[in-house]
């Protein structure tokens, strides 16, 4: 009685534990249900790279390489900003700080981390793009500047705590080696450390990269909502995640433009997709290489 | 002063090798070490202006009646109260959706999982689905419970499409707080004659509890402030009066904002209006994720003990 019981718990749980890969595959699924008409109608290359979004004209134009290249756009421009400013963080409290400033600083990258989108995307709206605009002189206060900045202190945060663990997982020993043959903290930290801790540093930047280009809030109200192809990052752009997010209210259920915007979010899942699983590698290779089983 | 010291370092002759390039060496160290404080600075300054600013004009827009009250006059007025409740039905909605299916999910990778590819598939999937973009939930969340589903833009629609977004915040935190239980615990539970069902919900869960509790309440932090997987499923701009089921559509706060920025027809009202919004949206999540950090860091502190 009490063995069958213990079993039938177990399945419970067995079942239950299924539910992010059922949750994962109904997505996929689903994206890929309402994405296929378009790709049928319109041919996967056309999609692609056809370079006039014009989803509500008639007749309508369905090329999104203004809103991919829109999204790369701004996630370089991200980058430009979190890459330096999260490592360099994640350096810092590895480094430099002690265990006060690291009680302190900590919990002022995970706050960081935990403002809501759109508090980041209405910031920047009230706040960035008129001061940008005044103090540059700029045509439109909302193009991919603005975007890119919001956007890399947001995946600040997200940059410099899993570099900061990457760091952490560097063996104590190898610091000591370094000392040992007479280099300085210095020497020891861009020679030895951050070498050791590279892939897990670039696991970091992977995932950066990642939240960057998936945002939605921020770009919805920040970007300028232009669907053309960018020339200067002073251009008002349209990014995917915004296209998505602004069209699908008006986009009749079941039409080509609903289709074709479905369409838009199974090729920004697989980006994300490719990213996340590059991160999960890399970082399986990085801990297997530091002999950390976990 | 600035110049002669200049001056000085210029006119020193070429000496030996050794000596000066650890000089050097000590200047690189200190421009290098300059450079990562820098950085660290600019993580305290981006919090402090969004603190400051929203701060700033959002506590002009808000008092007692913007607490308590509904919008009036086409949006240029009155309060936000029945966005705060929506957000907070939408929030309680998707924990107690994501809360079992976690813990769940948590217990059986740490205590019942076999080791080997399910554990690794099951792992990857979780990692995927949190690094899932929020419009993508929204997608699915459209396409599945207002549609299939037949539960049209409402609470239940976008708590489930929520709850989804949180599944893999309260998985990684409860596995972190499980895995953390010394093994020596469950081995006396198990010498004792408990079975492993009696050890898991006697033992084990209850030292893992406030771990778990940091996760759910992470979780909340993020699913109140987040918008796209609501755009489609369960917000929107007006409703009369307060939500009577789980089955209407509600105000919530993070749309609220957007909606004040992007409709309607009196923007100077209404960026007042999301200013207030916006503080107390910030003011709710910023506490729910002090809270977290601080339990954690207290229970940090035992285990080191």
């Amino acid at each position: 009685m009490n063995r069958k019981k213990e079993r039938l718990i177990k399945y419970l749980f067995t079942t239950l534990a299924f539910a992010s890969l059922a949750f994962l595959i109904g997505i996929v699924l689903v994206l890929f249900k309402e994405a296929l008409p378009i790709f049928a109608k319109v041919g996967p290359k056309a999609f692609l790279l056809g370079e006039s979004w014009y989803p509500t004209a008639e007749p309508p134009e369905f090329g999104i390489l203004p809103l991919i290249l829109a999204s790369l756009w701004v996630t370089a421009g991200a980058l430009v900003i979190c890459v330096p400013l999260g490592v360099g963080s994640a350096l810092y409290l590895h480094e430099l700080a002690g265990p006060r400033q690291r009680a302190v600083l900590k919990p002022v990258i995970e706050i960081l981390a935990s403002v809501p989108s759109i508090v980041y995307g209405f910031f920047g709206m009230v706040i960035l793009a008129p001061w940008l605009q005044d103090t540059f002189e700029l045509p439109i206060g909302l193009c991919v500047l603005t975007t890119s900045i919001i956007l890399g202190v947001m995946a600040t945060p997200t940059v410099a705590s899993i570099a900061e663990d990457a760091l952490s997982y560097v063996p104590r020993s190898f610091r000591e080696a370094s000392f040992a043959v007479g280099a300085d903290r210095w020497q020891t930290l861009t020679k030895v450390i951050i070498p050791a801790a590279g892939s897990g540093i670039s696991t970091a930047i992977i995932l950066g990269m990642s939240r960057a280009i998936g945002e939605t809030m921020t770009v919805l109200m920040v970007a300028g909502g232009s669907a053309v192809i960018p020339s200067s990052i002073f251009d008002p752009v349209r990014p995917m995640t915004a296209a998505i997010a602004a069209e699908m209210g008006e986009a009749p259920v079941g039409s080509e433009h609903y289709n074709a915007l479905f369409a838009i979010a199974l090729i920004l899942f697989l980006i994300t997709f490719v990213f996340n699983i590059a991160a999960e590698l890399i970082s399986r290779r990085f801990r297997l290489k530091l002999g950390l089983s976990r | 002063m600035m110049n002669t010291h200049e001056s000085a370092i210029a006119s020193v002759p070429p000496v030996r090798q050794p000596a000066r390039g650890r000089k050097k060496r000590g200047l690189t160290q200190k421009i290098g070490f300059a450079a990562l404080a820098a950085c660290m600075a600019a993580n305290i300054f981006f919090l402090g202006a969004i603190i400051f600013f929203i701060g700033l004009k959002g506590l002009g827009a808000i008092n007692w009646a913007f607490l308590t009250q509904a919008p009036r006059d086409a949006m240029t007025a009155g309060g936000v109260a029945p966005a705060i409740v929506g957000t907070l039905y939408l929030t309680l909605g998707a924990i107690m959706f994501a809360l079992p299916l976690g813990v769940a999910s948590a217990v059986y990778l740490t205590e019942y999982s076999p080791k080997g590819w399910i554990v690794n598939l099951l792992r990857v999937s979780v990692n995927n689905l949190a690094g899932v973009p929020s419009v993508v939930f929204g997608l699915f969340g459209l396409t599945v419970f207002v549609k299939y589903m037949g539960f049209g833009v409402s609470i239940i629609s976008g708590s489930l499409t929520l709850g989804i977004l949180a599944l893999p915040v309260i998985i990684s935190a409860s596995q972190e707080a499980l895995v953390a239980v010394p093994q020596s615990i469950r081995e006396a539970s198990l010498a004792l004659g408990a079975t492993q069902w009696e050890t898991i919900r006697k033992v084990v869960l209850p030292a893992a509890l406030p771990g778990i509790l940091t996760g759910v309440i992470l979780s909340v932090g993020r699913v109140a402030g987040e918008t796209a997987p609501i755009l489609f499923t369960a917000a929107a701009f007006y409703v009369k009066g307060y939500p009577d089921s789980p089955f209407s559509e509600v105000m919530a706060l993070p749309y609220h904002i957007y909606a004040l920025m992007t409709e309607g027809t009196h923007p100077e009202e209404q960026t007042r209006i999301a200013y207030g919004s916006s503080l107390i949206l910030l003011a709710l999540v910023l506490s729910v994720s002090m809270i977290a950090i601080f339990i954690r860091q207290r229970q940090r502190k035992t285990y080191h003990a």
